[in-house]
C-alpha cells in the first residue's frame, strides 16, 4: 500500500507537470484538443492525489507498524475514529491533506466550468496545476508520509523493520473536535486559491469584465466560511482542551489564520465595488493575491521556526521550500500586473463621503491595517533583531489596542455600510434609516452603565452591537412589509421570501448578526473571574452564584476499557447554583500510557449567561489533594453561537437567488441623480440593491 | 472638498491614531529574548525590561511551594533558578527535562521571577500540520496565560 501510495504521488506529480506544459501550449495553439488534454491531465492529477490519500489511510487502520509515520501518530490502542485524525496530525501527513483538499476544489471547479468560458479556463488550469505542482513536490520528494522504517543489515544494506506498537496520537488532539477543525481550517486555506487562480488568470489572459469576480464569487464564500468556523473551532479547542480558560491568545499560529481571514473579508466586500461600479479593480486583484500569499506565508510562518510558537516548535528545513514558492508567485503576480496593468483601470470614482463606497473604502483599509498590525505583531521579534540587533516580542496589549478599535469601527461600518445608498445618501435618508437604531443602541448603553458597566470599550460595543441588531432587523421588516402589502402573505414567510429572492444580500446580513454575536461573547471576558484552591474531600469553594463542594477524587491506575490508552485522576465536584443543586463536574487529569504524556479535561458547564469551567490543575506535592482552578467566563456561548449563525448566513448567500426579480424597498435610497449608469445597470438583473 | 481629499483626510486619521496606539502597546508589552549567559551580562536599564528566556528543565530541581513553583533552566551549561509565581496552572508539558519558555523579570538575587512559562515536550512532537490556529498537529506547549 505504501508502494502504491507513492507511486500514485509521483505520477500526480508527472501529470501536474504536463497539465502545466499542455496547458500553455494549448493557450498559445488554442488547439481545442490540446486545451481538453490539459484538462483531463488536470483531472488525473486529482484522482491519484485521491488514492494517495486513500492509502495513507488504510496504512492507519491496518495499524502498519513498519511505516515510519504511522509509528510516529498511532499506536494500538487508538481509538479508530482518532487514527483517522492522526492521519494528518504530522507534517508529512498534513501536507498530503493539504493536496488531497485542494485537489477536491480543483477537481470541482475543472468539472464545473469543463466546455465553458474557453478563454479563461486554460489559464485557471494551468494556474491551479501550478499550485498542486509545489504541493505535489512537497509530498513526493521533502515530506513523504510513505517511508518505511529500516534496520541497518550486514554491508550498510537497509532492512525493512517493524514495530509492535506505535508512540501514539498526542494527546492534546484526542478531542472529538480534532476530526473536525482540521479539515475546515485546511479547506478555508486551499479553497483561496480557486478565487487566486481565476483572479491570475484573468489578468493574464486579459479576460474582459468582471465575469471572473462573478465565477469565483460563490467559492470565495465557501473558503471564507470554512475559514471562519476553522477559526472559531481552533479558539474552541483551545478553550475546551488546553485549559487555561481561554480562546485566543495571538499566538503566531492563530495570527497566521487571523490573516488571510481579514483580508478575504476585505475582499468579500470590495468585489461589490468592481462588480456596481467597475472601481478598485487593481485593489481587488491584489487582495486576492495576498490573501493566498498570506495562506501560504502562514504554513511558512509555523513551520520554518522563524517565530517561536507554542504550537510549533519543532523547526524543518520545509519552510525555505514555502519561502522560495512565496517569492515565485509574488513574482509571477507582479510581473502579470505590469504587464497588463492597462486593463485593470477604473470606470469611477469615488462620488461622495457619505456612500456606500466610502464605507467599503474605509472596511478594506481598517481590515488591511488590522492585517498588518497582526502581521507586524507576529514578526515583531524578527523585524527588531534586523533593525536594532535584539530580539523583541510584543505581547496582547499591543495587538488588543490596535485591534480593538479596528474591531468596533467595523463594527459601526457594519451597521451603517448596507444601509447607504451607491454614490450619494441624504442626510434625511441618514435620519431616517439610522435614527432608531442609534437610539436603542443609546438606550441599552446608558442602563447598562446604570447597572454598573464602566468599560469604556465594552459600552461602546454593546451601544454598536444594539444599532447594528436593530439596523439588520428594520432592513428585515421594511422588505418583508412591501412584500406583506404586495402578496397578502403574512410577515414571517414574507420575510422568506424577501430572503429568498436576494440570497447574497440577507445572508450577508445574517452572517453580520452572527458577527455581532462573536463580538458581544468578547466583550465577556471583562467580567472573568477565576480561583484556585486545594480541594480535600467536602472543601467548599464559591465563585459568582456558583458554590463547588468537592466530593471525592479517585484514580484509575492502570487503563480499562472505558479509557483504554490512558490513566486518569479525577475530581468528583457538585456544583449548586443560588443554593440549588445544578450538577455535578468532573475535572480530569490523564496520562497517557504510550508516550508518557497528560492531558487536561475541562469540565465545563456552559449557559447563555456564562461558563463555569473548573480545571483538574494538578495535586499537592505534600499533601496529595487535588488543586482545582476555577474560571467563571460570562458570555463565551455567544461566540460558539454567533459562529453557527455565521455558517448559517453563508449557507444561506450560497444558495441562488430564487427569483431575478428587482425588489423595491418602501424606504427606498434615493434613485440615482445623474443619468444612466452603464456600470450600475449592467448587474441590475442579477441581484439587484446589495 | 473632494470625495477623495475627505477620504485621504479621513484615512489619515485613522492611521495615525492606529499606529499611536500599536506604539503604546508596543511599548507596553515588549519583551527581549535573552539567554541565560546573556542575562548575567546585562547592566542597568537593561535588567529591568522583561525578558524571555529559554532553557530545559533540570531534572529533579522542580519544587512546589506555597505560592510559587522554584526550579532550575539550564542551556549549554549555564544555569539559572527561576522562580514562577503565576496565578495560572503550569502546562501539562512542564516536568524534568522539559524545553521550557520563562517570560517575568530578573530579581536582585540573581534569580528569575516568571509570570508565564510555556513549556514542550521533551520527547519527539513535530512542526503542525500547517497553519492552524490552534496548532491542531503538534500543540505540543500548552499555554498557562490569560490574555
Amino acid at each position: 500500500m505504501d508502494l502504491f501510495g507513492s507511486f500514485a504521488l509521483l505520477l500526480a506529480f508527472l501529470c501536474a507537470i504536463y497539465a502545466i506544459v499542455a496547458g500553455i501550449l494549448a493557450i498559445r495553439t488554442r488547439k481545442p484538443l490540446l486545451i481538453k488534454s490539459a484538462r483531463q491531465a488536470g483531472f488525473a492529477v486529482c484522482g491519484l492525489i485521491w488514492i494517495a490519500f486513500g492509502s495513507l489511510v488504510y496504512l492507519f487502520y491496518s495499524d502498519s507498524f513498519w511505516m515510519a509515520y504511522v509509528v510516529e501518530h498511532s499506536n494500538r490502542a487508538l481509538p479508530a475514529f482518532f487514527k483517522f485524525a492522526a492521519v494528518w496530525s504530522g507534517q508529512q501527513g498534513s501536507l498530503l491533506f493539504w493536496s488531497f483538499l485542494l485537489s477536491i476544489y480543483v477537481f470541482s471547479v475543472l468539472f464545473a466550468y469543463r466546455g465553458k468560458h474557453p478563454e479563461l479556463m486554460p489559464y485557471v488550469g494551468v494556474v491551479l496545476a501550478g499550485v498542486q505542482l509545489f504541493f505535489l513536490l512537497l509530498n513526493n520528494f521533502v515530506a513523504s508520509p510513505f517511508h518505511i522504517l529500516g534496520t541497518p543489515g550486514p554491508g550498510g544494506v537497509l532492512h525493512a523493520a517493524a514495530l509492535p506498537d506505535g508512540n501514539g496520537l498526542n494527546p492534546l488532539l484526542q478531542y472529538g473536535e480534532m476530526l473536525v477543525h482540521p479539515p475546515i481550517i485546511y479547506s478555508g486555506y486551499t479553497g483561496f486559491t480557486i478565487p487566486f487562480a481565476f483572479a491570475l488568470a484573468a489578468l493574464l489572459g486579459r479576460y474582459p469584465g468582471e465575469k471572473w469576480i462573478h465565477l469565483t464569487r460563490r467559492w470565495t464564500m465557501v473558503a471564507w466560511g470554512f475559514q471562519s468556523v476553522g477559526i472559531l473551532m481552533g479558539a474552541h479547542w483551545a478553550y475546551a482542551v488546553l485549559g487555561w480558560g481561554g480562546y485566543w491568545a495571538w499566538d503566531p499560529v492563530e495570527n497566521a489564520s487571523l490573516m488571510p481571514w481579514l483580508t478575504g473579508t476585505a475582499f468579500l466586500h470590495s468585489v461589490m465595488m468592481q462588480e456596481k461600479r467597475g472601481m478598485l479593480r487593481v485593489w481587488n486583484i491584489w487582495l486576492v493575491f495576498t490573501t493566498f500569499l498570506l495562506c501560504i506565508f502562514g504554513t511558512f510562518l509555523t513551520r520554518s521556526g522563524v517565530v517561536s510558537s507554542v504550537h510549533a516548535f519543532a523547526q524543518s528545513s520545509i519552510g525555505q521550500w514555502f519561502m522560495g514558492f512565496l517569492i515565485v508567485v509574488i513574482a509571477i503576480c507582479i510581473a502579470a500586473f505590469f504587464k497588463n496593468r492597462d486593463y485593470l483601470r477604473s470606470d469611477n470614482q469615488l462620488d461622495s463621503m457619505i456612500s456606500r463606497e466610502s464605507s467599503f473604502l474605509f472596511n478594506n483599509l481598517i481590515l488591511l491595517v488590522a492585517c498588518i498590525a497582526v502581521l507586524s505583531g507576529t514578526l515583531f521579534p524578527v523585524l527588531s533583531e534586523w533593525v536594532r540587533g535584539t530580539k523583541i516580542s510584543v505581547g496582547p496589549p499591543f495587538f488588543n489596542r490596535v485591534n480593538i478599535p479596528i474591531a468596533l469601527f467595523l463594527l459601526f461600518l457594519t451597521g451603517v455600510g448596507p444601509l447607504l445608498a451607491w454614490r450619494k445618501t441624504s442626510t434625511e435618508s441618514l435620519r431616517r434609516n439610522f435614527g432608531w437604531p442609534l437610539l436603542g443602541g443609546v438606550a441599552v448603553m446608558v442602563v447598562a452603565i446604570v447597572f454598573g458597566l464602566r468599560d469604556f470599550y465594552v459600552s461602546l460595543c454593546l451601544l454598536l452591537s444594539v444599532f447594528v441588531t436593530l439596523t439588520i432587523g428594520s432592513e428585515f421588516y421594511r422588505g418583508a412589509r412591501v412584500i406583506a402589502a404586495r402578496t397578502g402573505a403574512n410577515l414571517l414567510s414574507a420575510v422568506g421570501q424577501l430572503t429568498m429572492r436576494n440570497t447574497r444580500r440577507y445572508g450577508g446580513y445574517v452572517v453580520h448578526f452572527g458577527i455581532v454575536l462573536v463580538f458581544m461573547g468578547i466583550c465577556g471576558q471583562v467580567f472573568n473571574q477565576d480561583k484556585q484552591m486545594e480541594m480535600a474531600p467536602g472543601s467548599v469553594m464559591t465563585i459568582g452564584p456558583y458554590t463547588l463542594t468537592c466530593q471525592n477524587f479517585d484514580s484509575t491506575p492502570e487503563p480499562n476499557a472505558e479509557a483504554p490508552n490512558y490513566t486518569a485522576d479525577r475530581a468528583t465536584i457538585a456544583v449548586d447554583r443560588n443554593g440549588k443543586q445544578t450538577m455535578m463536574l468532573y475535572p480530569e487529569r490523564r496520562n497517557y500510557v504510550s508516550n508518557q504524556e497528560s492531558g487536561t479535561m475541562v469540565a465545563i458547564y456552559s449557559t447563555l449567561k456564562e461558563d463555569l469551567y473548573v480545571v483538574y490543575a494538578g495535586n499537592n506535592q505534600d499533601t496529595g489533594q487535588p488543586v482545582i482552578h476555577v474560571y467563571l467566563n460570562p458570555l463565551v456561548k455567544w461566540i460558539w453561537l454567533g459562529g453557527v449563525i455565521v455558517v448559517l448566513g453563508t449557507l444561506l448567500a450560497l444558495l441562488p437567488n430564487r427569483q431575478a426579480v428587482l425588489v423595491v424597498r418602501a424606504a427606498a435610497q434615493p434613485a440615482s441623480p445623474a443619468g444612466p449608469q452603464p456600470a450600475v445597470a449592467q448587474v441590475t438583473h442579477y441581484d439587484a440593491q446589495d | 472638498m473632494k470625495p477623495k481629499a475627505k477620504f485621504t483626510i479621513g484615512a489619515v486619521v485613522i492611521l495615525v491614531t492606529l499606529s499611536c496606539l500599536a506604539w503604546v502597546g508596543a511599548r507596553e508589552s515588549k519583551t527581549y529574548y535573552h539567554t541565560i549567559s546573556e542575562l548575567a551580562t546585562l547592566q542597568g536599564y537593561a535588567r529591568h525590561q522583561r525578558i524571555r528566556v529559554g532553557g530545559d528543565v533540570k531534572a529533579g530541581t522542580i519544587q512546589h511551594l506555597s505560592g510559587e513553583v522554584d526550579f532550575v533552566l539550564q542551556e549549554q551549561g549555564n544555569t539559572l533558578s527561576v522562580s514562577y509565581i503565576g496565578s495560572d496552572p503550569l502546562p501539562d508539558t512542564f516536568k524534568d527535562g522539559a524545553e521550557c519558555l520563562v517570560e517575568g523579570h530578573a530579581a536582585s538575587d540573581g534569580r528569575f521571577v516568571a509570570d508565564k512559562v510555556q513549556a514542550k515536550c521533551a520527547s519527539k512532537y513535530e512542526a503542525a500540520p500547517g497553519a492552524n490556529p490552534s496548532g491542531s498537529g503538534d500543540a505540543a506547549g500548552s499555554q498557562n496565560t490569560r490574555s
